[in-house]
């Protein structure tokens, strides 16, 4: 079974995001950048077909040349190989136009299963997956919590998280699929496997690479643009409660039904 | 002169890093107070590929090089000294002489199960009257057709308990000191091996210690490492490799007591604003920073060098020497800063403090490192060459 995994560098959530000062997109000096933890779960799951019907799991990435360090974490997991979509053409272009890229990447690839994490956890867009689908002509399921391949390989019953319940879904392969972070553990990447990694070329391509111009892909072709990024309000002091237990209860019970009006 | 980790390098810390985070720390204390052998933990550790980091790959190792070994070992040790322990002597004390000088049948018989976690590994040089004298060693080896008999005993072995395969040194030969020492490849399978005393200690308590007695046991001729009276040499070669290790678990323990220091200098609240706006306390965060740092740099230069394939006995003595005064004072530190808390089990710097005494003893105690640097620094034709 061939797989391909969709991969993203995304600043480490843990880490404190500063807004450059004119609002156009996020400071990275000193940032810490990590594979989307989505995508985590995406190579792991992948990495679990390749274990459990044998084949290749190569993982794409489009963005600066930084992200190779994303692929080789993936890499270092076990994955087969990596190709990175790497053009200062695409600065500027929207989720439609790296799907499109994605897209004519993957179309070059053997792929009986593309998986994308549910979302990326810098814009929460959760839209590359779906764009995706459209693009390869593939059907899709998204939001993956719980993977069934049947015995063959082809085709899956997945169960999505939706409100209020679990809706269960059967895709024939190729398919393509996005997943939750609850789908599975991801593994750590071995020292052998980092070291392995290590030696692995990951193959760069540019848009001309590809047959694709700017015009269709970068930002003259996008359908949305970032008006600005503004960091969220400061939260206020919390208020705190003075008093014996009995005096201190009542003030609560008072603040939820008369001010947050939640009692 | 270039100060930067390899992109491997920082890789490798990182992975280890959130490893220990997630899958040692949350069981430190408990592991502490309730002493058992962490062998979940050592299966992941294995899986991870650290319980046979240098070991080449074509044997099951990590094949990684030393800077990634001690970078690794303070991580480990950072979330638990008594699991980085066990780890330690399965790499330095264990798979190393035995990748050295073990030969290539040896390599293939033994060198797999230890780095996949099947086997575990043990070290028996100290006995009851020999710690720091250990060239003096009294167990004895004697031929007997196709085996080696070996009789003595064996004490303060780490993994004494779990180990299946051990390191033996026995004196096979008449000669006097290290000549007459050589080293075997024991198995606990082998008839003559037991455990005996197992030690109630201070510190790294999830990690055994114990006695090992050889009664008659009988080794067969091929499990003799190196040749015939090279043991001294080995066994002081292999300490080499240990000392990085005990370096790393003291550079670990140290940022430990720091970075929990710091954290509650930054929260504890007293007269009106916290104690990290105090002087008094922000000299102790300096000095147990400046410390810590000057720890970790002698400990990867030690490292740089055994990687380089210089000799590097000096360099590892320093630094296992002035990391582990090091932890010892940063943690002596760590529990002043906490005051009363410092002194109770609800906070990990008392274990800290426990852990890290050991660390000024295994594996050669500070004096036997001054003894070596100091043999360095005057040079043999002052002190001689013990």
């Amino acid at each position: 079974m061939n797989i391909v995994v969709c991969v993203k560098q995304v600043p480490d959530t843990e880490a404190p995001i500063r807004i450059t000062p004119d609002g156009s997109g996020i400071d990275e000096t000193g940032l810490t950048l990590v594979m989307n933890y989505y995508d985590e779960h995406a190579t792991e799951a992948g990495l679990r077909l390749r274990e459990q019907f044998g084949g290749t799991v190569t993982l794409v990435s489009v963005g600066p040349e930084r992200a190779r360090e994303a692929l080789r974490t993936g890499l270092a997991m076990g994955a087969d190989d990596a190709v990175l979509v790497s053009d200062p053409a695409l600065n500027g272009a929207d989720h439609l136009g790296i799907a499109r890229v994605l897209a004519a990447v993957i179309k070059t690839l053997p792929h009986d299963a593309v998986i994308c994490g549910k979302l990326s956890t810098d814009d929460n867009a959760a839209t590359i997956g779906a764009a995706l689908a459209e693009y390869l002509g593939l059907p899709q399921a998204t939001a993956v919590a719980h993977l069934e391949v049947d015995a063959a390989g082809t085709g899956a019953v997945v169960h999505r998280e939706v409100e209020g319940g679990v809706e269960v879904v059967a895709v024939p392969f190729p398919a393509l699929l996005t997943v939750e972070r609850s789908l599975n553990e991801p593994r750590y990447p071995s020292l052998p496997g980092i070291m392995k990694a290590k030696r692995k070329e990951i193959k760069i391509l540019t848009l001309e690479n590809l047959g694709l111009t700017a015009a269709e892909v970068g930002v003259a072709a996008a359908r949305t643009a970032l008006v600005r990024l503004s960091p969220p309000p400061a939260r206020k002091a919390g208020r705190i409660v003075e008093g014996d237990t009995e005096q201190a209860v009542a003030a609560i019970l008072a603040f939820l039904k008369d001010e947050a009006k939640v009692l | 002169m270039d100060f930067q980790l390899t992109d491997e390098h920082r890789m490798i810390q990182a992975t280890v890093r959130e490893f220990a985070t997630r899958e040692i720390l949350p069981r430190a204390a408990a592991l502490d107070h309730s002493p058992t052998f962490p062998a979940e933990i050592i299966q992941k550790a294995a899986a991870l590929g650290l319980m046979g980091m240098m070991v080449p790959e074509r044997f099951g190792g990590a094949g990684v090089d030393a800077v990634s070994y001690v970078l690794v070992q303070e991580e480990l040790a950072r979330a638990s000294a008594g699991v980085q322990t066990i780890i330690t002597v399965n790499n330095s004390l264990v798979c190393d002489p035995i990748a050295h000088f073990g030969t290539e049948e040896q390599k293939r018989r033994y060198l797999p199960r230890l780095c996949s976690g099947a086997s575990l590994g043990c070290y028996c040089l100290t006995e009851p009257a020999y710690g720091s004298d250990a060239m003096s060693l009294q167990t004895s080896a004697r031929r007997d057709g196709g085996e080696w008999v070996l009789r003595g005993t064996k004490i303060f072995v780490t993994n004494g308990v779990e180990a299946d395969i051990c390191i033996a040194y026995a004196r096979a030969g008449p000669e006097p000191g290290a000549r007459g020492i050589s080293a075997f490849i024991v198995e606990k399978r082998f008839p003559g091996i037991s455990v005996g005393k197992v030690e109630k200690k201070l510190g790294i308590k999830c990690s055994s210690t114990a006695e090992i007695v050889l009664d008659d046991c009988r080794v067969p001729a091929s499990n003799l490492l190196g040749e015939p009276g090279t043991g001294g040499k080995i066994a002081l070669s292999t300490l080499d490799g240990g000392r990085l290790g005990i370096a790393a678990q003291a550079v670990g323990i140290a940022r430990a007591a720091l970075e929990e220091a710091t954290a509650y200098a930054a929260s504890r609240q007293q007269f009106g604003r916290s104690i990290g706006e105090f002087q008094a306390i922000q000299w102790m965060l300096a000095d147990m920073a400046t410390r810590t740092d000057a720890a970790r740099l002698l400990m990867l230069r030690a490292a740089y060098l055994r990687q380089q394939g210089t000799r590097y006995t000096r360099e590892a003595s320093m630094a296992k020497l002035f990391a582990s005064e090091t932890a010892m004072w940063t943690t002596h530190k760590a529990i002043q800063i906490f005051g009363g808390y410092g002194y109770i089990q609800d906070y990990p710097v008392e274990r800290y403090f426990r852990d890290a005494k050991i660390t000024e003893i295994y594996e050669g105690t500070s004096e036997v490192q001054r003894l070596v640097i100091a043999r360095h620094v005057l040079g043999k034709n002052v002190i001689g060459d013990a």
